[in-house]
């Protein structure tokens, strides 16, 4: 590995340092919200997934789900983070239309996961360790839409008390590549743990961009915090943004203020948050509703048990173990779906060819990146809606591999595959595309070449050793490339050299 | 026919057992009594419709042989407790109009045994209050005067003390053969005493507090309100429930209580905490105390000496807690989901205007208190100091309890008052609790039983306090003090005859 | 510790309670005559004492992840001093 190298930005005055903390908001995967029986389920009719807990009916008690405390267990074991045995819920206080309570249930002084390391891989080779501070459970709130009526806010509580973990970042983070690589690499864990879906688009991942900056060397600066950035695009966005505007009031002798911020998307830019209030005053203090959450080790020794290959692991097996190259690998393991696509695919070709899988990872990493890959990227599609099975991509791997067809062909059946949804055997079947290495049919058709050609066989034998690829080429031509080249060349080569 | 509205709640049962008269005529014998008694004003809400018809499926239940100890009897609920589809309000102007779509568990519990609802009883505002004279639906009148010295009644009202104001009033003016009440900080407890009524306040966690409205979440608990100690027993049973809605329910079996009144406490230990003899405590209620010992001595237990060293902290420490949960718990009255809204310039503005329109003088006093210690730079000086002192509390009982069984006190420190004769003191108002404090900030089972008249022939009441989870060693205790002081003062009747 | 009329303000804000100000001096009195009252807990020695996080001795109970609740959108707005195509309504919020 490369050392890693500080990266400075430069201002007129001379060089700074970029400063960058992260709080991810992450939906908890589970059927029912946090506190309540209501369903998570997302695009539901306004206020039809909520309860009188929900809606913070007069008398409503929350009592926990289980699947959530899970949830974020797992999350803070595949983070590497210290879990906490005994947590403690508080409620954070403050008045807004989509908070039906009045406050929101969270873990403020004893989050449910302490610290923890995640190491990112960073573009020019190097990678680099950045510090979890805490991972805590709170609600989530309800929307409000502001666009709906001239004079009115409509607030839906549908979100209202789904579970949320925040996981919170050390500002570790010294570039806009850093904080994208930490939160993909986050998303990544979460989804491979399987305790969020990481969809962007409906929210399941957001994030408090916290971005400040220093002289090298100096002490923390003035951060701003800018809310609820919902794609790694808007969050690099974000803090190039962020890192220009204060560096460049800093070099004008002004003042960064400790401020919340939006981002607007179509502008690539923040502004600062309307609040006529002075700083929140959240008035924490233990949910009187509820007791400690506690539980044993061995509740979470169980949980680390079951958890699946998390990607660093995977990701070094693929290298270690299975003989695939350092950046196939990484990007196999990026995604967990790509993963699992790949894993299947080496599964069932090593039964179908019953060679060892370490023979075969290479070439299905190749096929997989290369040609699927590709294809996908062509038709906009992601590996979950591939238009090529697992099943008809391990078959079209077993007829190279077994000489079936060669890989020339390959690529001319995969493209057939792609238009027409065909199995590869058949296609081979139809279109008459097995590769011929039957010695004999080789012998004739290299006698007629070399019959054919009189002239550049004179011009071969005195010296022109080139020559020796155009034969190969016209067999091949006469074909139809599905003669075994490995057989071409050894039958060609005592003929032409007489 | 009888008057049968005199009779207690056990007689009732007993006498609708044998078919002495049917719960429809004992139902329209308090129904008729509300109606002369409405200058009490001890009901916000009468539900004649619903009482008669409860009645008579109570009478059918009874005729099926499906009865049980609360079957029939008519009985009040206190406007804390969520009822369906009826007036829940918590006797604030806030949740004005509010109907719940759900009925608390408690209620619902007493439902189920066939208990009659005659209707939703005044109450401070949302329990806030030791007089009763905080309610927006106007002040509980005490079916008690004070008898002057002449003999004749005095012409002024009296308090009948709170918050469970009107619930008490109901009971004692034999409105109603019971009432459900809540207990805070005395909430049960110091009514009863000011009308020489039996109020007995359960272990935390006994009685279920889902659809209750909130007060102060770690304190809260619902009660039965009733004419002797065997009815507290009877209707304790049919309210108490581990109910899985309420993360603070206990999950143990209900006994049946009035098994344990079995007339006989021959070596019992009864803790006679010094703290409790304060400066300034009038004559008559020590004189009481002292008769209460010799009483219980008389019955055969053991007397013993304890001492609980941090009585004298209960109060402000109660004056904490209680505010900070209520400024929480009240933040949800906020005009959008239910109850009364206020314009006002733009959603604060409606915040503002509804909370300061909705809540009477004490609430908010008491949300601002709340507010201000649980905020930033006070957290520690207050909530957190008032947390620790409440171990230190809880602490002096445990160790009572390894010498006692039970613990003796008077109930509150005074006679009923005169309606307006602390109201413009808060502290004042506040003292009154406390002698039914502590045990609540310990989460204690507590009883008040009647036990004599003051000088101007006011009722009085003694106070058992028990160890957790064990109401029964408590009621048994109150039988024989109640059949000691063989209590039979009845209010002279005021109200409704001009 | 007293409060004084500006601390009054800010805590009605903070509480969401339209105060005139006219009501913020005996207001502030009240709270001091409370808080003062509070006060005498100073003297109690709380060093190493935990605080009371719960009075019942029991664990946190855990509910089934599972869909138990919800659906009755009708009933929740059935109160709502305002709403609208299924909504709740507030006066706009301008962000």
């Amino acid at each position: 590995m490369e050392k890693y190298i500080p990266k400075y930005i430069q201002g007129a005055t001379g060089d700074w340092e970029v400063v960058i903390g992260l709080e991810i908001h992450a939906q908890v995967a589970s059927e029912a919200k946090l506190f309540s029986g209501s369903s998570t389920k997302f695009g539901a009719d306004p206020n039809t997934h909520v309860s009188f807990v929900c809606s913070a009916m007069p008398g409503m008690l929350p009592v926990i789900n289980e699947e959530c405390i899970r949830q974020a267990v797992r999350t803070g074991l595949a983070m590497g983070c210290e879990i906490h045995l005994r947590s403690v819920f508080d409620r954070k206080n403050y008045f807004y239309a989509d908070l039906p309570q009045g406050y929101q249930i969270s873990q403020f002084k004893d989050p449910i996961v302490g610290e923890g390391e995640i190491i990112v891989d960073l573009e020019d080779g190097t990678t680099k360790t950045i510090g979890v501070e805490r991972l805590h459970l709170e609600q989530d709130a309800g929307k409000s839409m502001h666009d709906q009526h001239p004079t009115q806010t409509y607030v839906d509580l549908n979100r209202s008390g789904v579970a949320l973990m925040e996981i919170v970042s050390k500002p570790d983070m010294r570039s806009a590549e850093e904080a994208g690589a930490y939160f993909r690499k986050i998303r990544t864990l979460v989804r491979y743990a399987g305790t969020c879906d990481g969809n962007m688009d409906q929210g399941s991942m957001r994030a408090d961009v916290n971005v400040s900056v220093r002289r090298p060397g100096a002490e923390l600066g003035i951060r701003s915090e800018t809310k609820n950035v919902n794609s790694v695009r808007f969050m690099m966005q974000v803090i190039e943004f962020e890192t220009r505007r204060q560096i460049d009031l800093l070099e004008d002798g002004g003042e960064v203020f400790q401020e919340t911020r939006q981002f607007d998307p179509a502008s690539g830019t923040t502004s600062s948050l309307r609040s006529k209030e002075e700083a929140h005053d959240y008035r924490y203090f233990p949910d009187p509703d509820l007791l400690p959450l506690e539980f044993t080790q061995e509740f979470v020794d169980d949980l680390a048990k079951a958890l699946p290959e998390l990607p660093d692991a995977k990701r070094n097996r693929l290298i270690n173990d299975l003989g695939v190259s350092a950046y196939n690998a990484a990007v196999l393991v990026a995604e967990k779906e790509s993963a699992d696509y790949f894993e299947s695919l080496l599964d069932s070709l090593a039964h179908k060819t019953g060679k060892a899988k370490e023979e075969l990872a290479k070439q299905a990493a190749n096929w997989v990146i290369g040609d699927l890959f590709g294809a996908l990227k062509k038709t906009g599609k992601s590996i979950s809606e591939s238009p090529v099975s697992l099943k008809d991509g391990a078959e079209l791997l077993a007829l190279q591999i077994d000489g079936t067809i060669s890989g020339r062909i390959a690529k001319d059946v995969f493209e057939i595959m792609l238009d027409t949804g065909k199995n590869p055997e058949l296609i081979v079947e139809e279109k008459g595309l097995k590769q011929v290495s039957d010695t004999g049919a080789i012998d004739a058709i290299i006698d007629e070449v070399i019959a054919d050609n009189q002239d550049k066989l004179v011009q071969y034998r005195g010296g022109k050793d080139k020559l020796f690829g155009f034969f190969v080429g016209q067999v091949m031509k006469k074909t139809q490339g599905k003669a075994n080249p490995q057989v071409v060349n050894q039958l060609l080569k005592p003929k032409l050299d007489g | 026919m009888t008057d049968l509205t005199k009779l207690t709640l056990a007689e009732a049962r007993d006498g609708l057992a044998k078919g002495d008269f049917t719960s429809r005529e004992l139902t329209q014998q308090h129904l008729a009594a509300m109606e002369k008694g409405r200058e009490l004003n001890s009901f916000i809400v009468e539900t004649t419709d619903i009482a008669l018809d409860m009645a008579d499926k109570a009478d059918e239940m009874i005729k099926a042989g499906r009865g049980t100890g609360m079957t029939g009897i008519p009985i009040a609920v206190k406007d804390l407790f969520c009822t369906r589809d009826i007036h829940s309000c918590a006797a604030s102007h806030i949740l004005d109009g509010f109907k719940p779509k759900y009925e608390s568990t408690v209620t619902a519990n007493l439902w189920q045994d066939g208990a009659v609802m005659l209707g939703k009883t005044n109450m401070d505002e949302f329990a806030m209050g030791s007089s009763n004279e905080t309610s927006y639906y106007g002040p509980v009148n005490n079916p008690w005067r004070a008898t002057k010295q002449d003999g004749r009644l005095s012409e002024n009202n009296y308090v009948p003390g709170g918050s469970s104001g009107g619930s008490v009033a109901a009971v004692a003016g034999h409105l109603a053969l019971a009432a459900t009440g809540s207990d805070t900080g005395g909430s049960i407890r110091q009514p009863a005493a000011f009308t020489g009524l039996v109020g007995l306040k359960p272990t935390y966690g006994r009685c279920s507090r889902w659809g209750m409205i909130a007060f102060a979440s770690s304190l809260d608990q619902a009660g039965p309100i009733t004419k002797t100690v065997r009815d507290a027993a009877i209707m304790m049973e049919s309210m108490a429930s581990y109910d899985d809605k309420d993360s603070t329910s206990v999950n143990r079996n209900v006994p049946n209580y009035e098994h344990a009144l079995t007339g006989d406490i021959r070596g019992m230990k009864i803790g006679i905490p010094k703290e409790y003899r304060m400066d300034g405590m009038p004559q008559e209620i020590e004189k009481l105390w002292q008769q209460g010992i010799e009483w219980m001595k008389a019955a055969g237990a053991e007397i013993i000496d304890i001492s609980l060293p941090h009585t004298k902290y209960a109060l402000p420490t109660y004056y904490i807690v209680a505010p900070a949960e209520a400024s929480s718990n009240l933040a949800r009255y906020d005009g959008v989901k239910y109850g009364l809204r206020v314009e006002g310039n733009g959603l604060s503005g409606m915040y503002k205007n509804t909370r300061a329109a909705g809540f009477g003088d004490e609430v908010k006093r008491r949300i601002l208190i709340g507010t201000y210690v649980l905020s930033a730079g006070y957290y520690d000086a207050y909530y957190l100091k008032a947390q620790k002192i409440r171990t230190l509390i809880a602490q002096d009982f445990a160790k009572a309890y390894e010498k006692v069984d039970v613990i003796l006190t008077p109930t509150a420190p005074s006679p009923a008052f005169a309606m307006g004769e602390k109201s413009n003191d808060p502290i004042a108002m506040y003292l009154n609790d406390i002698f039914t404090v502590p045990a609540s900030l310990a989460g204690l089972p507590a009883i008040s039983v009647p036990a004599g008249l003051s000088a101007d022939a006011l009722p009085l009441g003694l106070q058992l306090i028990g160890r957790a989870f064990d109401e029964e060693t408590m009621l048994r205790a109150a039988h024989v003090l109640e059949h000691a002081a063989d209590y039979t003062a009845q209010p002279k009747i005021w109200w409704g005859e001009k | 510790m007293s409060v004084d009329k500006k601390t009054v303000a800010k805590i009605a804000d903070l509480a969401r309670i339209a105060v005139r100000e006219d009501e913020l001096d005996p207001l502030a009195a009240e709270l001091n005559n409370i808080l003062g009252w509070i006060e005498q807990l100073s003297e109690v020695n709380t060093d190493g004492v935990a605080p009371m996080t719960s009075v019942v001795e029991v664990a946190l109970p855990w509910r089934e992840d599972k869909v138990t609740d919800g659906g009755y959108r009708d009933e929740i707005l059935a109160n709502a001093p305002d709403s609208a195509h299924g909504f709740f309504t507030v006066p706009k919020v301008i962000e």
